[in-house]
């Protein structure tokens, strides 16, 4: 297959495109979508976020410092769930020890080759923090990592995101820079926006086909 | 002409189906109203088209060195590239990966160049157990039908016939007409496939260069699936798709969802950079990226035509194509359907096999005010005409060049060249059309099915103007 | 044109304006001279080579539009009242000609065309006063004036400015007729199915007028009303060129 590479190479260098200055130059630093002048205060950025989040269906709730964990205690047992994935991190350790014993809670601490079949059947949510937001496209930001890893916020029916507000920004490009994303590479990131949904069916909108039915964003003020 | 004839039945069964011309043209005019209030201030959107087009030509203009780049950071990360130059070699390299991990069952990710290579079938006849994931490619994969748009594959089928065919198929599952519940159907009936499955394969919407991530732009989680909970992932992209920077990729995103679904975003934008890392528990433990050429660097070869390489896949053109609205994707008999594919494809496959799908343009122009990288659809395909009936256009690498003249339509032209071009003649001509309009037939060709036949006037504008007193210089 | 002396234009009718439409072409005329614009028609016109071009006979287009480029020597505009010529010279000119020894010329001329509508309302800002009877109309903008010259607004305001006249939108109003030249009889059917959604969107409005600046498309959704008056006995709208429309509304008014 290196005469492939080669032959490809070569064809493309045969040719020696040179632009016109615009575009040798283009930069998408300008290219917000919105005037540069003006961005938005914390106020604005929620606000942009939950009305972008609730036009896809997305369920957000703005709770205080420290509420979101009295919100799945009330919560969760109220809409019947019966077993909740968390993270093997601080989060996951405190939702662990606040919640009732009606609920089983599994944290995920084993490869996913030793309970594949429990993850894709039993369980019902999945909780996981956020590194931020972006305002602008109504999208959470999360780089799954050994503590949240990737399936968790894939598989179960339901996903709680827990949301810092000082995390938002305007927009992906921000984000970028903000997370120092291209140094950082992770294995996985991901912007979600809303629940799992096709229209694959004469343009139907309807939720949950692979990934989670429902999105649950808690969106919480911390100083 | 065999392809012509091919084409010409193809568009007759086409427009006898009524039935798929109505779901067809009720969701495109909805496409078109989502995109249109996604961009709602024309200017703005200009501005925006013509930054998207700087992206993308600045990736394909150092596309040697940006496609090194990516296989250098790739392979730093951890990911294995493959260079294939057809789609035989694209397919011997996804079927030999599964072999030595001993994959024999494959969950799909919809990809574009998947169905250009024919990598179903392929895998199909060599016992490997492939399923398409994304509903709308599950749909069709099940009536054994290829797509018949790029982003909506299934959309010349209505719920019906959705019922229909999940009911034939699982009988097991009790028969239902409710979008609703047949997106739960087949939700339970892929879970089982993805938990199962040996490997996943996808497409990507941008390789970035610079940090080797591999994008993928979805709404189902499909795609996320197929790429996380098998232990090998095998992505296949063509080699356009490649762009420099991170930064490249908001605007692009952004110009893709609105184009395409008239959405501000999909709901998973899925950025992979590595395979499963240790201390990790999920993901793939092998990532592979298979790079296909299959003619692109060859199209790259032309100024004009490597246009044509910018294209993002939004189907934008085809939504607003008032030639598709009328055919649907099938007639076209192409993986690519619409005014993208009535350019690309003839460049893929030669002039002499597909060259006939530029007829089916009225040259309006709708495609090309739709394209958010602004390639100049109309004018590829006029362009594509021109050569089609001349062998040696512009030194044109494109397979086939010349093989559509035809010695009728040539001296019809010639003569028309003489009329028009020679003063005296065209007195005459004009002279006799006016005189004996009475002689117009009433009959003529296809124009007559649908129309009258416009008659010459009884004096031309040329002998009206004396009588008026005009100047002639 | 910011000057003093007396306006010159050059009119080029187009082939179709010639031989089928030569009413549209002498109410393009009479409009300009009243406006106190010198009309000069060249003799000797023939056609842009727009046919030909779009049907990928280059050469021969070449042969026809250089033959047609000589009748335009003057500095002074070319009005074309027609979206779809005037896009060729504009706009196809420079690429049929490009690397040719006439290339200089053909460059020079795309950027002295004018369409129409374009030229009586960006160049004369004319004013007209209506003095006809109240009409319905519906406005269908060609392709070439909507997407290449990108003149379509400028038959909405001629039509704008005439009180008696009512516009009424059709649906896709922005959608192709189905003409496209050759088009229509290389692909009959699927030209044929798209005036069938063509003409009845434009039924659908009830107006008793269709109006265009583009006399290809007058002569499509012309005679599909006319075959399907004739097989259907149903009565269709008249279909006008914007020129004759308004100088039969307009030119008693002087």
């Amino acid at each position: 297959m290196n005469d492939a590479r080669a032959n490809i190479l070569r064809r493309l260098r045969s040719n020696n495109i040179t632009l016109e200055n615009d575009a040798a130059h283009s930069s998408t630093a300008s290219l917000a979508n919105r005037p540069i002048d003006s961005y938005w205060n914390k106020q604005q950025q929620i606000e942009h976020l939950t009305q972008n989040m609730q036009a896809v269906r997305t369920e957000v709730h703005h709770l205080s410092n420290g509420d979101w964990l009295d919100w799945l205690k009330r919560e969760l047992p109220v809409r019947g769930f019966k077993q909740v994935l968390v993270g093997d991190n601080e989060t996951g350790n405190r939702v662990i020890q606040s919640m009732e014993d009606s609920l089983k809670i599994s944290r995920y601490d084993r490869q996913i080759e030793n309970w594949k079949s429990e993850l894709f059947q039993d369980v019902d949510v999945g909780i996981t923090t956020t590194l931020g937001a972006v305002a602008e496209t109504g999208s959470l930001i999360l780089w799954p990592d050994k503590a949240e890893p990737r399936l968790m916020s894939l598989v179960p029916p339901v996903h709680v995101a827990l949301l810092n507000a000082n995390h938002i920004v305007d927009t992906f490009s921000e984000a970028i820079t903000k997370l120092n994303w291209v140094d950082k590479t992770p294995t996985n990131a991901l912007l979600i926006s809303g629940p799992s949904k096709t229209s694959d069916i004469e343009q139907t909108l309807a939720f949950g086909i692979h990934g989670p039915r429902q999105l649950i964003v808690l969106i919480f003020d911390h100083k | 002409m065999h392809q012509t004839e091919a084409f010409q039945h193809r568009i007759n069964k086409a427009l006898n189906n009524q039935q798929v011309r109505q779901n067809i043209r009720s969701v495109m005019s909805s496409l078109m109203l989502k995109r249109a209030n996604q961009f709602p201030d024309s200017e703005k959107l200009e501005l925006q088209r013509t930054q998207a087009q700087e992206i993308r030509q600045r990736a394909l203009a150092n596309q040697a060195d940006l496609l090194e780049q990516l296989e250098q950071k790739l392979t730093d990360n951890g990911i294995e590239v493959h260079w294939a130059e057809t789609a035989q070699q694209a397919n011997e390299i996804i079927y030999s990966i599964l072999k030595s991990a001993n994959a024999t069952s494959v969950v799909k990710g919809k990809s574009m160049v998947s169905e250009e290579i024919g990598l179903n079938q392929y895998l199909e006849s060599r016992q490997i157990d492939i399923l398409e994931s994304d509903l709308g490619e599950f749909i069709i994969q099940l009536a054994h039908e290829p797509p018949s748009h790029i982003v909506v594959p299934a959309i010349h089928k209505n719920r019906k016939e959705v019922a229909e065919l999940f009911h034939q198929h699982f009988p097991e599952l009790s028969y239902t007409e409710d979008v609703d519940e047949l997106t739960l159907m087949a939700r339970k009936i892929l879970r089982q496939k993805f938990e199962q499955a040996d490997a996943g394969i996808s497409g990507v919407n941008f390789a970035v260069a610079e940090t080797g991530t591999l994008c993928l732009v979805e709404n189902e989680g499909n795609g996320r699936l197929s790429t996380t909970a098998p232990d090998l992932h095998i992505a296949v992209t063509g080699i356009e798709k490649v762009v420099e920077k991170l930064s490249d990729v908001p605007h692009l995103l952004n110009m893709l969802t609105k184009s395409a679904t008239g959405q501000p975003i999909t709901t998973y934008f899925n950025m992979i950079s590595k395979p499963r890392q240790p201390g990790e528990k999920d993901g793939p433990r092998a990532v592979h990226l298979v790079l296909v050429d299959n003619g692109r660097s060859r199209i790259r070869l032309d100024n004009e035509l490597l246009d044509t390489l910018r294209c993002i896949r939004c189907g934008s053109c085809i939504n607003h194509c008032p030639v598709y609205v009328q055919l649907g994707g099938h007639a076209y008999g192409t993986t690519y359907p619409g005014p993208i594919g009535s350019v690309l494809e003839p460049q893929l496959s030669g002039i002499d096999k597909l060259g006939t799908l530029t007829s089916a343009c009225s040259l309006c122009g709708a495609c090309g005010e739709a394209c958010p990288v602004k390639i100049p659809l109309p004018k590829l395909i006029n362009r594509l005409r021109a050569e089609s009936v001349n062998a040696t256009y512009h030194d044109s690498k494109t397979p086939g060049t010349g093989s559509m003249r035809s010695f009728s339509q040539t001296l019809a032209w010639k003569c028309w060249q003489f009329i028009y071009a020679t003063p005296f003649a065209y007195r005459l001509f004009s002279w006799v059309a006016t005189r004996f309009s009475f002689l117009t037939p009433n009959h003529l060709g296809g124009w007559t099915k649908y129309r009258t036949l416009p008659k010459p006037a009884r004096k031309t504008l040329s002998q009206l103007v004396k009588q008026e007193g005009f100047a002639n210089e | 044109m910011g000057t003093d002396s007396p306006k010159k234009v050059y009119f080029f009718a187009s082939c179709l304006v010639d031989l089928l439409y030569p009413a549209a072409g002498l109410s393009a005329m009479n409009i300009l001279r009243q406006q106190d614009v010198k009309v000069i028609f060249p003799d000797n016109q023939g056609c842009c080579g727009q046919p030909a071009f779009n049907s990928g006979y280059r050469e021969e287009a070449y042969g026809v539009a250089r033959a047609l480029m000589n009748r335009f020597p003057k500095d002074i505009p070319v009005v074309v009242p027609s979206a779809s010529c005037a896009g060729m010279l504009k706009h196809h000119w420079p690429e049929l000609f490009a690397g040719r020894t006439d290339e200089l010329l053909a460059l020079d001329i795309a950027s002295r065309t004018f369409e129409l509508t374009e030229y009586l309302v960006t160049e004369l800002d004319i004013k007209l006063s209506d003095l006809g009877e109240p009409v319905q109309v519906a406005i269908h903008s060609s392709c070439s004036a909507q997407r290449e010259m990108r003149v379509s607004q400028h038959i909405e305001s001629l039509v704008g400015q005439l009180d008696q006249v009512d516009v009424i939108k059709q649906q896709r109003q922005q959608e192709c007729c189905g003409f496209g030249g050759t088009f229509s009889v290389k692909q009959a059917d699927i030209s044929g199915a798209m005036v069938e959604d063509k003409t009845s969107a434009l039924r659908d409005t009830g107006a008793q007028i269709v109006i265009s600046q583009d006399c290809g498309c007058l002569m499509n959704i012309g005679t599909a009303f006319e075959k399907q008056s004739l097989i259907n006995k149903q009565s269709a709208p008249l279909t006008k060129h914007i020129a004759e429309f308004i100088w039969e509304r307009c030119h008693a008014s002087d």
